[in-house]
């Protein structure tokens, strides 16, 4: 060793000045790394928890609809109780309501009904329809009131704001408060948003249609991916040669996995409505479309745990006689399933909140009725999301922030579910 | 109608396999002396495979090909058809179709009046016939399963060869993906490229899509130069990569090495949450609440923001691919081996140093794995890019102007009136294969490194 080299290391005073304000600057840079990384942290958990309360509080006002209770005579209105649908409601509803209000001048009528949706008629039909009785005498209608009555018996529109500037005009405002103080104007839980479809009326939209999509979507994903994925798991993993093909359908699964969506959107487009000519916005396409999506992520998390389980159980197995079909079926696969099963939903959840590929196929049409099977036009979640998310009026802000809301709380559920399974069933070995 | 067919069909199949079982049963019991190969499930199973398969694919192969062959028969029964053109013929179709569904817009003509009628009786003849066939099929099936039924036929063996034929398939349908994907979009693009010249698409400066779709309609002239549009996704993706890069990279430190067992077991679930928020959800978000503000933040600092700003969408995309590059991370820093950390340290490098000059160093080519796959994944990313940045392609690095993607002129083109002869439309699946051929690359090299990686230690 060179003697000089020694000599310095052994002339280092460690409890020089020196030395010790390089210490410091070394742990300094040490503190420094931790705030950082805590930082990065905070800034990922920060913006979850800010967009979980923007949402929340956007969302949650859509969950209470105002709704008036009307109270019409519809006995002078002459409608033939064999000929309910053909009576001109609009013109019967106008008039019983006019009557209610007493006299109002023609200019401020058009305000005045802009206070009731503008399906109202039509609810009052339907429920006479169920209630034919209901067209006698005196009777209690209830209809949602029109979005900005809405809006303004939630606080969102300020009676502050110069009357040119709101939604609602001082007249209408008054006809509002002479409800209330009447005691007609209620904020029941808004069940519509669940049981009522799409309407271009912010006051009637509900997810149902949406619902239903998406649930038809999931079941003809499942149907597919499910077994498709274990049979192709299985093979690649017990059966499969170990060749230049298996290794490159391996690598190709793997990078599949990783294509953006919207190309399986063009490929659902171009093969499943282009050339196989299956109806647009069917959910049989969109599940097709997110079951190919699916399936590459689908066998990678079975042909982890079909590994997983230890050798010795397909040795025993086969030892006493069993075929290899057998051991597989009987023996591995059982002990695999509950990773598959937590893969399988987590997918599925991959699945559900998966939008690009749906608006290339079409699953973003208007459609106001439930879907009733997976050839009819539908929309899912995820798009209605979109839908609502471009629509111009002012009530289907706070709806998609709701549907949103419905939206991640189907994930939490099919997450919660997954865990659930993987905690109560997977087994260590 | 097809559903019920299969339906029935199931049945069959599970009534078959009920009955060869029993008699399987009945057989092994009365020929005790001889030694039965298979138990009797497998002769169920057996009976029940060829009664059903071969139905069930007959019935989708027919479904297929139905259509083409009820058009032509038509087409061929109606003799105007003769001496028209193929898009003609093709509307004629259309037509004819209309008027059997039942909701014809003008009045049809005595042709097409006659067409409809012949396609509404070959319909009904079609269905029948396909009806009887699988059914016929299907009884066969049953019939011979249940005449195979011995003591000695190797019922398992056909279940399990039946059993292995269809696992084959399966991990075929991976390959048959890819090469659907890829003859899509090359075929769809190579239509595109009759229309357009390549190089036109591949070096114009210039993207105005909105040509017009019918002759009446006023638009521009159309101009297909997919370079503004690769600019504005290069400049969503570059500002996503620079907020998602070092607050990933930063937080997987923070879990791997700093936090103690309760932060990191509080800490990964939500950030697989975070991973998990379907991306239309952050989209909504970006316009919501992120767009205003950063026009607030544009305005205190002297700066028009266009109300779909670029930096909208690429802030809201880099905080969605954080949790990737953190995971990823989090894996090439636990892949380090114990000694090299413990080498550091013993030689008294503070944990810092040692994650500075040795961790990150061992774990970079994962790390770069890891960020070519966000990268890829910011380029694929859709919703919050079509709902949070622009439709006109602009070439500006003004992270407050408004620039647009890939992904989104995809959708935008895609989206409403979708005409296959149009090159609008193809030009979306020219824009698809360029996206495709991006990521591919970049997902090859990505995983490739990440591979490679795991393999040195």
């Amino acid at each position: 060793m060179n003697p000089t080299a020694e000599q310095t290391a052994r002339s280092v005073n460690w409890q020089s000045k020196e030395m010790a304000a390089r210490r410091k600057a070394r742990y300094a840079a040490e503190t420094r790394l931790k705030i950082y990384g805590l930082a990065a942290i905070s800034v990922a958990l920060g913006f979850l928890a800010f967009l979980l309360i923007s949402l929340t509080y956007t969302g949650h006002k859509a969950f209470i609809q105002t709704e008036v209770v009307i109270e019409l005579d519809l006995s002078a209105s002459g409608v033939d109780q064999s000929k309910i649908m053909e009576a001109d409601w609009r013109g019967i509803v106008r008039t019983a309501l006019l009557q209610e209000v007493g006299d109002i001048p023609r200019s401020e009528q058009r305000q005045f009904f802009g206070l009731f949706t503008d399906q109202a008629a039509y609810i009052v039909r339907d429920e006479v329809i169920a209630d034919p009785s209901k067209l006698l005498g005196r009777q209690e209608f209830t209809v949602p009131m029109s979005d900005p009555a809405d809006q303004f018996a939630k606080g969102e529109i300020s009676r502050e704001t110069p009357e040119s500037q709101r939604r609602m005009s001082d007249r209408q405002i008054a006809y509002f408060d002479a409800m209330v103080e009447k005691g007609s104007i209620t904020q029941p839980f808004n069940w519509a948003l669940f049981f009522s479809p799409d309407s271009r009326y912010p006051e009637l939209a509900g997810l149902a249609g949406a619902i239903a999509g998406s649930f038809w979507t999931l079941l003809v994903c499942l149907v597919i991916s499910l077994p498709a994925g274990i049979a192709a798991a299985i093979y690649l993993e017990e059966f499969a040669p170990k060749n230049r093909f298996t290794d490159l359908i391996a690598v190709n699964i793997n990078n599949l996995a990783a294509v953006p969506s919207i190309i399986f959107g063009l490929l659902g487009l171009a093969v499943f409505l282009g050339w196989f000519g299956l109806p647009r916005s069917a959910p049989l396409v969109g599940g097709l479309v997110l079951s190919l999506m699916t399936l590459p992520t689908l066998i990678i998390t079975t042909r982890n745990s079909l590994k997983s389980v230890p050798s010795s159980i397909r040795e025993a197995a086969l030892g006493i006689g069993a075929s290899k079909h057998e051991a597989i079926f009987h023996h591995i696969l059982p002990l695999a399933m509950p990773a598959i099963m937590t893969g399988t939903i987590i997918s599925l959840a991959r699945a559900l909140g998966e939008t690009a590929p749906l608006l290339l196929i079409g699953m973003n049409a208007f459609i106001t009725s439930e879907p009733g099977g997976v050839m009819d036009a539908a929309t899912a979640l995820p798009t209605q999301i979109y839908i609502w998310a471009d629509s111009p009026e002012r009530g289907f802000v706070a709806r998609t922030s709701a549907a949103i809301l419905v939206l991640l709380g189907f994930l939490i559920v099919m997450n919660g579910i997954a865990i659930y399974l993987r905690q109560r069933f997977e087994r260590r070995w | 109608m097809t559903a019920s067919l299969l339906l029935a069909i199931l049945a069959l199949a599970l009534f078959a396999a009920f009955v060869s079982s029993g008699k399987a049963k009945a057989v092994q019991a009365a020929a005790s002396s001889e030694k039965a190969h298979s138990r009797p499930i497998y002769h169920g199973l057996n009976a029940a495979i060829w009664t059903g398969v071969p139905a069930a694919v007959l019935i989708l192969v027919w479904l297929f090909a139905q259509g083409t062959v009820i058009d032509s028969y038509v087409l061929s029964q109606m003799p105007a058809a003769d001496t028209v053109s193929q898009s003609e013929r093709d509307l004629m179709m259309s037509e004819v179709r209309q008027l059997a569904a039942g909701n014809s817009f003008k009045e049809p003509t005595p042709d097409i009046r006659a067409g409809a009628a012949v396609l509404t009786s070959v319909r009904f003849a079609v269905q029948w016939a396909m009806i009887v066939v699988a059914v016929a099929v299907a009884v066969f099936g049953a019939f011979l399963g249940l005449k195979v039924v011995t003591p000695r036929f190797r019922a398992r063996h056909s279940v399990e060869r039946a059993v292995t034929l269809f696992m084959m398939f399966s991990s075929l349908v991976a390959i048959i993906t890819t090469g659907g994907i890829v003859a899509s979009l090359l075929f769809e693009a190579g239509r595109f490229f009759l229309k357009v010249p390549v190089t036109e698409f591949l070096f114009g400066l210039r993207w105005e899509p909105q040509i017009a779709m019918r002759a009446d309609q006023v638009a521009g002239q159309g101009a297909f130069g997919v370079i503004p549009v690769l600019f504005g996704t290069f400049v969503i993706s570059l500002l996503a990569m620079l907020v998602a890069v070092p607050v990933g990279i930063l937080s997987a430190i923070y879990l791997t090495e700093y936090a103690h067992q309760g932060v990191r077991a509080v800490v990964k679930p939500l950030m697989e949450i975070l991973a998990g928020v379907p991306t239309v959800v952050c989209g909504f978000f970006a316009v919501l609440t992120v767009a205003p503000a950063i026009r607030t933040l544009g305005m205190s600092i002297g700066v028009t923001a266009s109300p779909n700003s670029a930096l909208a969408a690429g802030l809201v995309m880099g905080i969605m691919i954080i949790p990737l590059i953190s995971s990823l991370s989090d894996d090439a820093f636990a892949a380090v081996p114990r000694a090299l950390r413990d080498g550091s340290l013993a030689l008294g490098a503070t944990k810092g140093e040692t994650i500075r000059k040795v961790l990150l160093p061992a774990a970079l080519p994962g790390i770069v794995g890891g960020v070519l796959l966000a990268l890829s994944r910011a380029i694929g990313e859709t919703m919050i890019v079509v709902m949070a940045a622009g439709l006109i392609a602009n070439m500006t690095l003004n992270p407050f102007d408004s620039v647009t993607t890939v992904t989104v002129q995809i959708v935008t083109l895609l989206t409403g009136d979708a005409e296959f002869d149009n090159p609008k439309t193809l030009a979306a699946f020219a824009l698809g294969l360029i996206l495709f051929i991006v990521t591919l690359i970049l997902n090859i090299i990505a995983l490739g490194t990440v591979r490679k990686y795991r393999e040195k230690y």
